[in-house]
């Protein structure tokens, strides 16, 4: 109705005009006429499409499609970091072609008061996880959030990113070895920011501690909880910096790892200490950039394992950290370089010749890659890991891409 | 242990203190400075981007968080300029006042006609917008409206203060009125000078100047050039010379500078915003420069 109104003041407009140029004689008024002409056929362009259409309150919807080639020296299934009992998804994955994950992402505000997301992964075995499936306040006062549903905690710097946000093709070790990855859990967050200059943030959540380095949803189903603080800020206008320091707390009540045939009841504490720090020439970082990153971590545990039908205690910490550097050298080129180490404590001799035994190891690894995004949708990596996980020393390929195809929403720092 | 994070943030809560001004977060230098001019002392404004910087592609820095959360302001583009940063911050931030739909969330694109509304929403066109063009600020004329609209919202949001408000929007626009008028009378000789752009950057003050675009560096938004377009655009300049090659500050003029040492046609950084060069410190001065630059072409 109202792309035909426009229509028709447009066509007043012309019919108006017409006539009154067969007396114009002077190029310059033609030269006006004609601009007004032009404009009315811009204004009535640019408003036609303003009809709301049942479709405009859809949800913002994002899928990412990640794809890869492997070829490695060991067979993978002896993938293994010596002392720890890991849970599944955190070995180096299969040789030769797969589809990573499929990450279908929905989104919207629910209404003024509420935000909400929804995050599925289809994995390459046609198994559908919900890895987000979340509720953020967007209204509550003094500079409070809450955040409910199934999340990734906010623990760390790497561990609420998605997959299709890393810097290279896998976790490092501390993640794989101490919180699986990544821990997601159904639970509820409360943040709070602080109303100074620098970037100052505190928060806490509470989960069902249902997932790894939680397991069985002990206490009644509120089986873990974390406290986390960030702090940030600019130094001047070419550097920033975002450091934390986070505190997770899991119980588990018969935690199933390795296929199921080793179980953990007790406490696993995690304390974890990070630091980004962000540089480009004048803030600007379309041509280069430079980004140093750590990690490390102490993780404590205490309980009982049953490994075999025998139970055995376990009392012991364990470290270790990471660093990486990635440099953008030309625009949409970028190149890193990563350092893995872990220190995992001795269990005691009850537990030699299981998967819990260290066997004198430290896990180390170094990883080299370059990738190239020919726009901000797609990305093409090559990646080479030096793994020395366990014994025997592993050379890892990966060449991975990494597709984002629809509405894709912004990325946090 | 728990005690002591609490009261940690309790001290936090009282201890802040509180500031006379209205905290103005501007998403660009552009508006930063329109804010400041019809603001004066009234307002304190943050921009959290520089004319160096590429306003679609931020970081949503800790910083940028902090700012936010304190604003009673929030002064953006819109048309999906700042889609790439923008909705990260404004749920990190914790600020009901500035979000979306608030009376102190303000939009400049939603006060004006935009341009080049792209008829094939598709990625393969490149980084399109699908409201139009968001470079909308090198108009004047489009200035002068958004003005009109930014008074209403600083007179709502800080009612206090309403009709000074109105005192400097009346005095600015006296001033942008005749200044106008001015840039007119002096950019008339710049009507139909072909030009070479590296981005699309430029479409507002093409259409105001009444320049002629020939050609384009980036052959769809945000797609750098190949070798083989490239050679498309020497062969679209053979028939159809250019003037210039203009630039912005933020952009990295490698295309460009490989274009001029095949054509001698020059590289004109333009300033593009507030701060694009030394001697643009407000918005008058943004189109002094502009429109200078551009006339030293005409000048054999």
């Amino acid at each position: 109705m109202k792309t035909f109104g426009l229509s028709c003041i447009a066509f007043a407009g012309i019919t108006l005009i017409v006539p009154q140029t067969l007396f114009a004689t002077e190029k310059d008024e033609l030269e006006t006429l004609r601009k007004e002409v032009n404009q009315l056929k811009k204004q009535v362009a640019s408003q036609t499409t303003l009809s709301p259409s049942p479709s405009s309150f859809n949800p913002a919807i994002s899928l990412i499609l990640m794809g890869r080639y492997a070829t490695f020296d060991n067979d993978p299934e002896d993938y293994a970091i010596p002392g720890v009992s890991l849970p599944e998804e955190t070995d180096p994955g299969p040789e030769g072609f797969s589809i990573g994950e499929s990450e279908l992402v929905i989104s919207a505000n629910v209404d003024n008061l509420f935000f909400g997301r929804f995050t599925t992964a289809l994995t390459p075995e046609n198994e559908v996880e919900i890895e987000e499936a979340l509720i953020q306040t967007l209204a509550l006062p003094a500079g409070l959030t809450a955040q409910f549903g199934r999340f990734y905690s906010d623990i760390g710097y790497l561990n609420s990113k998605h997959v299709h946000q890393w810097d290279f093709v896998d976790q490092p070790l501390v993640y794989r070895a101490y919180l699986g990855n990544q821990y997601n859990d159904d639970g509820l967050q409360l943040r709070w920011l602080a109303p100074t200059d620098m970037f100052l943030e505190f928060g806490g959540e509470v989960f069902r501690g249902e997932n790894y380095p939680a397991g069985g949803a002990a206490n009644h189903g509120a089986g873990s909880y974390t406290l986390f603080m960030k702090a940030g800020n600019d130094v001047g206008i070419s550097h920033n910096w975002l450091a934390g320091l986070s505190y997770l707390a899991t119980q588990s009540d018969n935690r199933q790892t390795e296929a199921g045939d080793t179980l953990f009841s007790g406490d696993e504490d995690t304390v974890i200490a990070d630091l980004v720090w962000k540089w480009a020439p004048a803030g600007n970082d379309s041509v280069t950039s430079l980004v140093f990153q750590t990690e490390y971590m102490v993780n404590l545990e205490k309980g009982d394992y049953t490994i075999g039908g025998n139970i055995d205690p376990i009392d012991r910490n364990n470290t270790g950290w990471y660093a990486q550097l990635l440099y953008k050298f030309k625009p949409r080129w970028r190149t890193g370089l990563r350092y893995d180490r872990l220190s995992i404590g001795n269990p005691g001799s009850a537990f030699s010749g299981t998967s819990l035994d260290t066997q004198g190891q430290t896990p180390k690894r170094v990883s080299a890659m370059v990738d190239f995004s020919h726009s901000e949708y797609s990305r093409f990596r090559l990646q080479f890991n030096r793994d020395e996980s366990y014994a025997v020393t592993d050379n890892q390929w990966y060449l991975q891409y990494t597709m984002s195809l629809g509405a894709h929403g912004a990325h946090r720092y | 242990m728990l005690n002591l994070f609490f009261t940690g943030m309790l001290f936090f809560v009282v201890s802040y203190p509180v500031s006379a001004a209205l905290n103005v977060f501007a998403c660009e230098p552009e508006w930063a400075s329109l804010v400041q001019e019809l603001g004066r002392d009234k307002v304190s404004v943050f921009s959290a981007t520089t004319a160096q910087q590429d306003p679609h592609h931020i970081q949503a820095r800790p910083s940028l968080i902090a700012k936010m959360h304190r604003a009673d302001l929030l002064v953006c583009t819109g048309a999906d300029l700042e889609t790439g940063w923008l909705p990260v911050l404004l749920r990190r931030a914790a600020n009901p006042k500035v979000q979306p739909g608030q009376p102190a969330y303000f939009e400049a694109a939603q006060h004006v006609s935009l341009l080049d509304k792209p008829v094939r929403l598709d990625r393969a066109e490149g980084d399109i917008h699908a409201a139009g063009d968001p470079h909308l600020h090198l108009n004047p004329h489009n200035i002068s409206q958004i003005t009109k609209a930014l008074t209403l919202t600083l007179a709502a949001i800080d009612s206090q203060n309403a009709a000074l408000y109105h005192q400097y929007e009346n005095d600015f626009l006296t001033r942008w009125q005749q200044a106008m008028a001015q840039w007119e009378k002096q950019a008339a000789p710049l009507r139909d000078m072909g030009i070479v752009t590296q981005h699309k950057s430029w479409t507002y003050l093409i259409d105001w100047l009444g320049m002629k675009e020939i050609t384009r560096l980036e052959p769809k938004p945000g797609v750098p050039p190949s070798t083989a377009y490239l050679t498309q655009v020497l062969a679209t300049l053979q028939q159809q010379p250019a003037r210039a090659i203009l630039v912005a500050p933020y952009q990295n003029p490698q295309a460009a500078d490989w274009l001029h040492s095949r054509t001698t046609i020059p590289v004109v950084f333009l300033p593009y915003t507030v701060g694009g060069n030394a001697e643009v410190t407000n918005l008058f001065e943004l189109f002094d420069s502009t429109i200078s630059k551009l006339l030293a072409l005409t000048k054999p």
